[in-house]
């Protein structure tokens, strides 16, 4: 659904994105994950318009949107939240999903009742009144799935939704999650929480210091030494094996 | 729909000042703050719901007024048409100001530092060609008629201000109920967020900065008619543009009944001074001046978020029982 071909980004000296090609298949669940300035915010903001790449190509549905600016992107389909989430902040729950059911809703009324069957969706049905300034984190990293969900995507991109959240608000919103991919919507994510990355993704790309270092199904990845040296550092791959072995 | 009905009631009511006034005096006063919730109405488009702080508004003002006046006393057109023209060239000098400077993605003080600068560009040029009349200004024949956008009483121009202002706020209460307002607001709050929804900020912009400029513009062409003389300091000055962005402020931005607000108690404000103090030249600058610092100080949301938080609202959901029921 989505194809990446060679994504490469430069901030003056600090290489972002390094020659990256990933691809994400339709109907499941994609996974990106890597350290901490791996680079995997700025690929989606590559992907998704908001920057514009030095080399490479972004395919979405066989067409070719390298470069197109992020409306534009949306309306074909692809739409993407924040992971420091961005609320209209004086604005309420209801109106905040309004604004993405507007994408493909021209009426008012009919807006704000995608808004509300949204937000009962992603569980803020009883929040619609609230001023969105006014949530919780884990409310409006809600709110923010909500928005791009308005829109009716093929394809979403969440990015770390859920950063910040308790362990039992994680509980309560990877059903979120799991009930956007039933409804058919493809998902690429950004995840730290591993917890939600093996039980949610069926692919994950690792990405480290702007290149991809490792790809595959979340329980083999995570067992790669390269990509255990890129999160714990040199070295430490051999000295777990060894120490695994010893115990064994 | 409960504000359209407000609406309807308020201008209903304002109606009824012709009959009940008899004193000229007093009607220009109404007259006046018609005018005044007209130029901050306009404003309030493009500042209040788009998030676009406008310092040089007199340019659509200013263009509106010219382009009336010089089209009847130049060539002879009726200034009925002229009006229709001096709304146009007021949206064009938008369009013109909206192009270069949305387009290239300026914002906050660096759009408010442009349009100010346009209005004194148009200042200054009106100022040295001599079709505008140059600095001497330029003088509306007195030739009283309907057909002629003159009126003997004050009531015709009553009337006139009345269906220009009411043309405005019906124009904002649609805004407030419609996808363009919706993603307007959207941009004023977070233009990124925006984007990544699919909201075409460019062409929101646009859109306000074109309507708001048509507001202004009429206002333009009520002041000239109203007036009969006009000069490069009356029409692009930076008078205009501040009672323009005052109003609001004070009345509240981003409301539907901000600028109306705001128009009454400046308008109320000012007469109160000249009748207590006295016309010292200057007085009614240093009090706008207070008054906006006071504003923005204690009442970021004007008179309008005043009215808001002491009313009472239907139904408030507590936070805090909400959050428990979800932990």
């Amino acid at each position: 659904m989505l194809e990446v071909d060679g994504i490469s980004k430069a901030f003056g000296g600090v290489q972002a994105s390094n020659n990256v090609s990933l691809s994400v298949p339709e109907g499941k669940i994609t996974s990106l994950i890597g350290p901490n300035g791996a680079g995997k915010t700025t690929l989606f903001a590559l992907i998704t318009g908001f920057h514009k790449p030095d080399a490479g190509r972004v395919t979405l549905l066989g067409e070719d949107i390298t470069g197109l600016p992020p409306e534009v992107i949306a309306q074909k389909g692809m739409v993407r939240t924040f992971q420091i989430v961005q609320p209209f902040a004086g604005q309420t729950v209801r109106e905040n999903i309004a604004v993405g059911a507007h994408l493909r809703i021209r009426s008012r009324a009919e807006a704000l009742a995608k808004a509300e069957a949204v937000a009962e969706q992603v569980g803020l049905g009883d929040r619609l009144d609230m001023d969105a300034a006014s949530l919780t984190v884990a409310g409006r990293k809600r709110l923010e799935v909500a928005r791009a969900l308005a829109t009716q995507p093929k394809l979403i991109l969440f990015d770390e939704v859920l950063a910040g959240l308790n362990p039992s608000e994680i509980r309560d919103v990877i059903p979120v999650i799991k009930s956007v991919r039933e409804s058919g919507v493809t998902i690429l994510l950004i995840e730290h929480v591993m917890q939600a990355v093996m039980s949610l993704s069926e692919y994950t790309w690792v990405l480290n210091q702007g290149t991809l270092i490792a790809e595959g199904v979340p329980s083999d990845v995570v067992n790669d030494p390269q990509v255990v040296e890129a999160y714990l550092g040199k070295g430490m791959a051999e000295r777990i094996a060894k120490q695994g072995a010893r115990n064994a | 729909m409960r504000q359209l009905q407000i609406l309807g009631l308020v201008f209903a009511l304002i109606a009824f000042a012709p009959l009940v006034i008899s004193s000229d005096a007093w009607l220009n006063l109404v007259i006046m703050t018609l005018y005044a919730a007209l130029l901050g109405q306009a404003w309030n488009i493009l500042g209040g719901y788009g998030g676009q702080f406008s310092f040089g508004h007199a340019a659509y003002f200013g263009t509106g007024a010219y382009t009336v006046a010089v089209l009847q006393v130049e060539i002879g057109i009726n200034p009925w048409l002229g009006m229709i023209a001096g709304g146009s060239m007021a949206m064009l000098v938008a369009a013109i100001i909206g192009f270069s400077t949305f387009r290239y993605g300026l914002r906050g003080s660096y759009f408010a530092l442009v349009t100010l600068a346009f209005a004194e560009v148009l200042r200054i040029l009106s100022n040295s060609v001599n079709f505008t009349g140059a600095g001497v200004g330029i003088l509306i024949p007195l030739e009283p008629g309907v057909t002629n956008f003159q009126f003997l009483t004050k009531d015709g121009y009553f009337w006139v201000i009345w269906f220009m202002t009411l043309a405005a706020f019906a124009t904002v209460w649609w805004i407030g109920n419609s996808r363009f307002g919706a993603q307007l607001m959207a941009v004023r709050d977070n233009e990124a967020a925006a984007r990544a929804l699919g909201v075409q900020a460019y062409r929101v912009k646009m859109g306000a900065i074109l309507l708001s400029s048509l507001f202004s513009g009429l206002a333009g062409v009520f002041y000239a008619q109203y007036f009969l003389y006009l000069d490069p300091g009356i029409a692009y000055g930076p008078a205009v543009s501040v009672e323009s962005l005052l109003v609001p402020i004070i009345g509240g931005m981003g409301t539907l009944f901000g600028p109306l607000l705001g128009a009454v108690a400046l308008h109320g404000i000012s007469e109160l001074t000249r009748e207590f103090i006295g016309d010292i030249p200057g007085i009614s600058l240093v009090l706008y001046g207070t008054l906006l610092v006071i504003m923005v100080l204690f009442m970021p949301r004007g008179l309008a978020g005043l009215v808001n938080r002491l009313t009472p609202k239907p139904k408030r959901i507590n936070p805090k029982t909400v959050e428990q029921t979800h932990a």
